[in-house]
């Protein structure tokens, strides 16, 4: 176990390092700088731009310069927030992100198991039917369709809810339905379709000769063996969820870090896009590790072979 | 035939239809649309929908309905540029790594999961500054993300099929490996890759109308192609509290498109490959 947790870090450590020498290559290739702008500033004070930023220096200096500071926690200064470090955004909007993914991730599974479950017991029936038609819907509805069409509904037409604020319980309801949506609909088909072939297995007839009742045949029996591949797409859909927030903090004027990062890519702030893209990566190497830890405590199977 | 499967079908049918009208859109926009692309009329702006404007106008009088006709080209070229590009890429990469195999499949994949495990959003948005927010550059973003896709499929099919009776057979008539490869191998893997070409021609498009929504998508208002529903939808997201018919019309665009393509990839994978069903 420890072994095979220390491989998943050094492998963990191993994208995140590939991700920072990536992004800081094509940051430093695209075209168009951060001190770009409508009227041209004077030779001189670019040269002392780029001498404060030490953009002046050898790219090998720079790229030491910041893989050093990324390893003491430091991220670089902002090129657009000048009175604040790249560091110091993040730490300032990634809790707002993480409440949204979080609560997002709690409400897709809370809805795709019962309802996963519900359609595969009543399969072919009316429900199942229902179910598997919202969901088809709801993969194919984009977030920010979704998101508009809650506020418009939710929040201008009935006044339920309102919107553009970010400071109580009330204003977290349509921003994660937003998020969920796409999530919670292909978790349930895909607990669905397994359960149904998971119900073929000999385990599970074995159970139900035993006399067990349909419902807990399925419950207990065919649901754990089928939440294996539900936990296979725990890692994309992680990074379904992260992506998922630039769109629905922007929609909802949520101050998460998705949206500094939209502001940070149409401000070609680069320290700030680089800090963001590897906060994300450190997320998305966290989950996936959680998510093999946890397929050895479904299937220790899994642990002995590796 | 139960009543399910005769209802599935016909929601496919409706599908293909859907797609074909996309198609037949984009293609003849300028002949059916009922304005052209560049026209304002600074008396007729934020009209809702009427016999005149079928789907009313915007901010600057220009017609709606025309602008999502036009819509329909970028969506289309963004959706289908992608899928091929991705197709090139993700299946010769695929195929070479399940037929090479050993430590060279093993190499190959790695970076494939690298690629896999990471948002696709994020790949496009970091690639986007660097080609540029025009329509080339974006679709060089999106075919650079969604060839992994294709690798993985393409290999895995290629790993099943080079054991099967048949591959055997030829080899030990002397066929070469390339002969094998062309030969052999990919016209049995043709199935599922036509399966996830339809499906990557709708992910490409709402990853385009979503950047464009986001204001970092396409970047050319004067576009004689026509403008993205996504840039659409974001216009008409600004005004939705006095003027909703804005946003409605580009969002059904592009829901209804998405779902369209999704709905006939599951029919033809079904069709394809009964196994899955």
């Amino acid at each position: 176990m420890l072994h095979l947790l220390l491989k998943r870090c050094l492998h963990g450590l191993l994208v995140l390092w590939v991700v920072a020498t990536l992004t800081f290559l094509l940051l430093r290739i695209a075209p168009g700088g951060p001190f770009d702008s409508e009227r041209k500033l004077p030779p001189e004070v670019i040269a002392n731009l780029e001498a404060k930023y030490h953009l002046d220096e050898p790219l090998w200096r720079q790229y030491l310069r910041y893989l050093g500071g990324v390893a003491h926690g430091d991220l670089g200064p902002s090129y657009k927030y000048l009175d604040r470090g790249v560091t110091e955004i993040i730490a300032e909007t990634l809790p707002t992100s993480l409440v949204l993914g979080s609560l997002a991730m709690l409400f897709a599974v809370l809805v795709a198991l019962p309802a996963g479950l519900l359609a595969a017991y009543f399969r072919n029936s009316l429900i199942d039917r229902c179910c598997m038609s919202v969901a088809a819907l709801g993969i194919s509805l984009p977030n920010f369709v979704l998101g508009a069409l809650l506020i418009w509904g939710v929040a201008l037409q009935l006044g339920w809810l309102q919107i553009g604020r970010w400071d109580d319980w009330s204003s977290v309801i349509l921003p994660t339905i937003t998020l969920a949506a796409a999530p919670t609909a292909f978790l349930a088909a895909l607990l669905r379709s397994t359960l149904i072939e998971t119900m073929g297995e000999d385990f599970v007839r074995t159970a139900r000769a035993k006399g067990l009742k349909e419902i807990w045949v399925i419950a207990k029996h065919a649901l754990l063996h089928s939440l294996i591949p539900v936990l296979t797409v725990m890692g994309p859909l992680a990074a379904a969820l992260l992506t998922g927030s630039f769109v629905v903090e922007y929609v909802f004027a949520i101050p998460g870090m998705g949206r500094f990062f939209i502001t940070a890519v149409t401000d070609r702030d680069y320290p700030l896009i680089m800090g963001v893209t590897l906060v994300y990566t450190t997320l998305l190497v966290g989950a996936n590790l959680i998510v093999d830890l946890l397929y050895g405590l479904v299937d220790p199977r899994i642990i002995r072979v590796e | 035939m139960n009543s399910g499967q005769k209802t599935f079908d016909s929601v496919i049918a409706l599908s293909a239809v859907f797609v074909a009208l996309v198609f037949v859109v984009a293609c003849l926009a300028p002949w059916i649309a009922p304005y052209g692309l560049g026209g304002m009329e600074s008396q007729q702006m934020l009209q809702t929908p009427s016999p005149s404007h079928w789907m009313g106008t915007d901010g600057l009088g220009r017609d709606l309905l025309t602008r999502i006709l036009y819509g329909a080209r970028v969506s289309l070229a963004v959706g289908l540029g992608t899928a091929l590009i991705s197709l090139l890429l993700g299946t010769t990469y695929g195929l070479l790594a399940g037929f090479k195999g050993g430590n060279w499949d093993h190499l190959l994949m790695r970076v494939v999961d690298i690629f896999y495990g990471l948002p696709d959003m994020l790949i496009f948005i970091l690639l986007s500054l660097l080609f540029g927010r025009n329509i080339g550059g974006l679709l060089v973003a999106l075919g650079l993300v969604g060839w992994v896709r294709f690798a993985r499929i393409a290999r895995g099919q290629v790993l099943q099929t080079k054991e099967l009776l048949f591959v055997e057979s030829a080899r030990a008539l002397g066929a070469s490996r390339g002969r094998i490869l062309l030969w052999h191998i990919l016209p049995n893997i043709v199935g599922p890759v036509i399966v996830t070409l339809t499906f990557s021609i709708p992910s490409a498009i709402l990853a385009e109308s979503t950047l464009s929504f986001i204001g970092i998508g396409i970047n050319d208002p004067y576009s004689s192609w026509g403008t993205s529903w996504g840039t659409l939808a974001q216009d008409g997201y600004r005004a939705m509290r006095s003027y909703p018919h804005m946003i409605a019309f580009p969002a059904a665009a592009i829901f209804l498109t998405i779902l369209s393509f999704n709905t006939l990839g599951n029919g033809l994978r079904d069709l394809l490959d009964p196994k899955q069903k």
